[in-house]
């Protein structure tokens, strides 16, 4: 009986010493953009959640609208 | 797919301001802050030169070294962005980045600082994509829409590249080639004074 009350009594004099987590949490996560929006103003012809889908679409639209080059040539 | 990059084409931009209103307008930026503008050397001189700045979303980032809450974050595409309910304002990341891409609002009480914003590459933030939440905070997720940087796509002259870093590369190293010049304009001369630099190649 005596050596329960001595380890009840430690275990709640010890409990003191702890210490919540003072770490910063940093920023949240963030879903990848190849997920898409869901949204109406979504640009046609890529599929959401297709990664390489996703990324011909970027390449076309880079291609299709930055190198003149490509058009003109 | 490499890391997306911003690259501005010197030779071609006529300092419009088409992608700083592009962008205020496609995010609904608030009066005092200005996630991109136009940065022009000898101005009003014969020759001179005009670029488009904003976050270059750098590989090695300054202001998410000295980030003191950690409110940072790059994305798999080497989009540098951050979350907003992290960010307590302090500045740090103001005075490490090179380009003044961090924003501070001051509409508050007092003009007191608000939360950072900067250009997040049209890529929103660590909000649910194309939710009312991100776009309030960050603006339109435009990636996740299958398109690129408003600036970008609404750049009259094609100055401004945004995409693929391979990509934009090739692009502008094709326009150098053709056209025999334009590489030199901006670099490491221009930022620490080179008396040649935004001269005609040539000129003493």
């Amino acid at each position: 009986m005596k050596k329960t009350l001595i380890i009840a009594f430690a275990a709640i004099a010890l409990s003191a010493c702890g210490e919540k987590p003072q770490g910063m949490g940093g920023a949240k996560q963030d879903a990848a953009p190849q997920t898409g929006t869901g949204k109406a103003y979504m640009a046609s012809g890529w599929k959401a959640g297709d990664k390489t889908s996703w990324e011909s679409q970027l390449k076309a639209r880079a291609q299709g609208s930055q190198n003149e080059y490509n058009r003109i040539n | 797919m490499a890391r997306m990059k911003f690259v501005c084409d010197a030779e071609r931009c006529i300092e419009c301001n088409g992608c700083v209103t592009a962008c205020k307008n496609e995010h609904e930026v608030p009066w005092g802050v200005n996630r991109r503008r136009v940065v022009t050397l000898n101005d009003g001189v014969p020759g001179e030169k005009s670029i488009s700045v904003a976050c270059m979303h750098c590989s090695d980032a300054p202001c998410m070294a000295v980030c003191p809450v950690n409110c940072f974050y790059r994305t798999d595409e080497g989009v540098v962005l951050h979350d907003k309910d992290v960010c307590i304002g302090c500045g740090y990341c103001s005075y490490a980045c090179p380009f003044g891409a961090p924003q501070f609002p001051s509409q508050g009480t007092f003009g007191v600082r608000g939360k950072m914003d900067k250009c997040t590459f049209c890529a929103g933030g660590p909000e649910d994509n194309g939710s009312q939440a991100e776009f309030e905070k960050y603006g339109r997720n435009r990636l996740a829409e299958g398109k690129l940087p408003a600036c970008a796509e609404m750049c009259s002259t094609k100055a401004l590249l945004a995409g693929d870093g391979d990509m934009v590369a090739d692009i502008f190293r094709n326009r150098v080639v053709t056209r025999g010049k334009g590489a030199e304009v901006w670099g490491w001369g221009t930022a620490y004074g080179s008396r040649q630099a935004g001269k005609p190649a040539g000129a003493k």
